[in-house]
């Protein structure tokens, strides 16, 4: 109902970037590089070797940050789903899209550090602990998503498929992190070795909040410049269609 | 008049199974796959390090969710035909029993291959399956078959949409089949081993907290897949 309206009124939204459509360089993504890559120098270069765990700790200043963004990027994918199939506005699609599709990168940055990191650690690449298999199945339903996106022509259809997907996805997550956590506290695994948190060195903590941050900007300039390229490429399909 | 959701949600149930009662293919098709997977599966490892019994459970459920994706895929796909889809929308029914009864045809599906595939299970590998824990393994059945018809009728109504229907359907249903498969097969394992029923307790919350939540939240899903 609503969505064919929508569809009438091509193109769907009023190019809000058009200005800088084949402009100069995306300057949020390249101030977000260098804050990646300044934080990388501090942690390899200037923060202190880690006393049990050695330089293989360094990793984590890989793999915490992009484990939040990861399910930030997918909370944004919920919340935008909701609103769509609620509001019905294109662009709450378009931020759907590029956030499932940054965040299923850094899923992938996560499920690789981890295992780099638990191998010299806990002895083994992997280990069905509860994170670890929740993490893995977010890649699953999240790479179902894009799928999904990618298999459906019509661009409403389109929109309200993976909404609703993106709703469900959330939903099934307490559920699967429920039944792992259930199933390894009842088979203990032998090698986990899980130091309970311990408070962090002034240095070490200082560069992991930098790491936060500059992922986090990261992952804001990879969706901005994905959102353009969804908006875009709704404007030239319009385009086609009229 | 326009008939109330219920009643509307059993016309269509009824409608769906008497297709499938005369034609017979789909479930024909799911038995004979059931029986394959058991005996595949009881070849796929050695006899002499793993006790068939111990297998039993996982084998049960593993099949249990193939052969039910191969009757979801249909209960939307024979609406594909002549369009007759359109014909159910243009019903002066609400969308909700529309999915009401597709999932009731589905559900009931599932149950019948489940009827002959779980017996076959306890007689090819030994399973002591009698009185009580055949009862708690019904239970547990039903219990799972509600959550996957649930969860795969909306996506069996999204993945015939699309242009590859046969592949996404697996794709998108499977990752949610790991909170029913993992609590039943836990629980089965648990009741077969003669353990009191309150050890597979929790595991049973899950299945039933799974199953009250997806079930509403498809329902209340369905009508987007279906908006013309």
């Amino acid at each position: 109902m609503n969505d064919s309206t929508l569809h009438s009124h091509a193109p769907p939204i009023a190019a809000p970037h058009a200005g800088t459509r084949g402009g100069g360089p995306d300057w949020l993504f390249v101030a977000a590089a260098l804050a990646v890559a300044g934080t990388l120098v501090r942690a390899i270069w200037f923060t202190p070797i880690e006393a049990i765990q050695g330089p293989a700790q360094k990793i984590f200043y890989v793999h915490a940050p992009s484990a939040w963004v990861a399910f930030l990027a997918f909370g944004i994918v919920a919340l935008t789903s909701i609103l769509y199939l609620w509001l019905k506005d294109w662009r709450l699609d378009c931020v759907a899209e590029s956030s499932a599709e940054v965040g299923v990168v850094f899923t992938t940055v996560v499920l690789i550090s981890g295992p780099l990191w638990g191998k010299p650690i806990w002895g083994t690449w992997w280990t069905w602990d509860a994170r670890l298999t929740l993490t893995l199945f977010l890649w699953f339903i999240y790479m179902g998503y894009l799928v999904l996106r990618g298999a459906i022509e019509d661009r409403a259809m389109r929109a309200r498929y993976s909404a609703v997907l993106g709703i469900l996805g959330a939903l099934l997550i307490p559920f699967i992190h429920l039944s792992v956590y259930l199933f390894r506290t009842l088979h203990p695994m032998p090698i986990v070795l899980k130091p309970s948190a311990p408070s962090l060195p002034g240095d070490m903590l200082t560069t992991l909040l930098l790491s936060f941050a500059s992922f986090t900007l990261l992952y804001i300039a990879l969706l901005r410049a994905r959102y353009r390229l969804a908006t875009e490429r709704d404007e030239l399909e319009a385009e086609d269609r009229t | 008049m326009a008939p109330s959701t219920l009643t509307a949600a059993l016309l269509i149930a009824r409608k769906d199974l008497a297709i499938e009662f005369r034609t017979r293919t789909a479930f024909f098709s799911a038995v004979v796959f059931a029986l394959l997977a058991i005996v595949i599966f009881y070849f796929a490892w050695d006899p002499t390090a793993v006790a068939a019994v111990d297998l039993a459970p996982g084998v049960l459920w593993v099949i249990f969710t193939f052969s039910g994706l191969l009757g979801l895929h249909r209960s939307f796909g024979v609406e594909m035909a002549d369009r007759a889809i359109d014909g159910l929308l243009g019903a002066p029914i609400a969308r909700e029993a529309i999915y009401l009864g597709k999932a009731l045809a589905n559900l009931v599906f599932v149950a019948a291959v489940q009827v002959i595939a779980i017996p076959a299970i306890v007689l090819f590998y030994n399973m002591p399956l009698a009185g009580r824990a055949a009862l708690a393994v019904a239970a547990i059945a039903l219990l799972a078959a509600i959550g996957l018809t649930a969860v795969g009728t909306l996506f069996s109504a999204m993945a015939v949409n699309t242009r590859l229907a046969e592949l996404l359907l697996p794709m998108l249903s499977l990752p949610f089949f790991v909170p029913i498969i993992m609590p039943a097969a836990q629980a089965t394992a648990r009741l077969l081993s003669g353990r009191p029923v309150s050890e597979a307790a929790s595991w049973l919350k899950i299945l039933i907290a799974f199953d009250l939540v997806f079930v509403v939240a498809c329902m209340l899903a369905f009508p987007h897949t279906i908006e013309e």
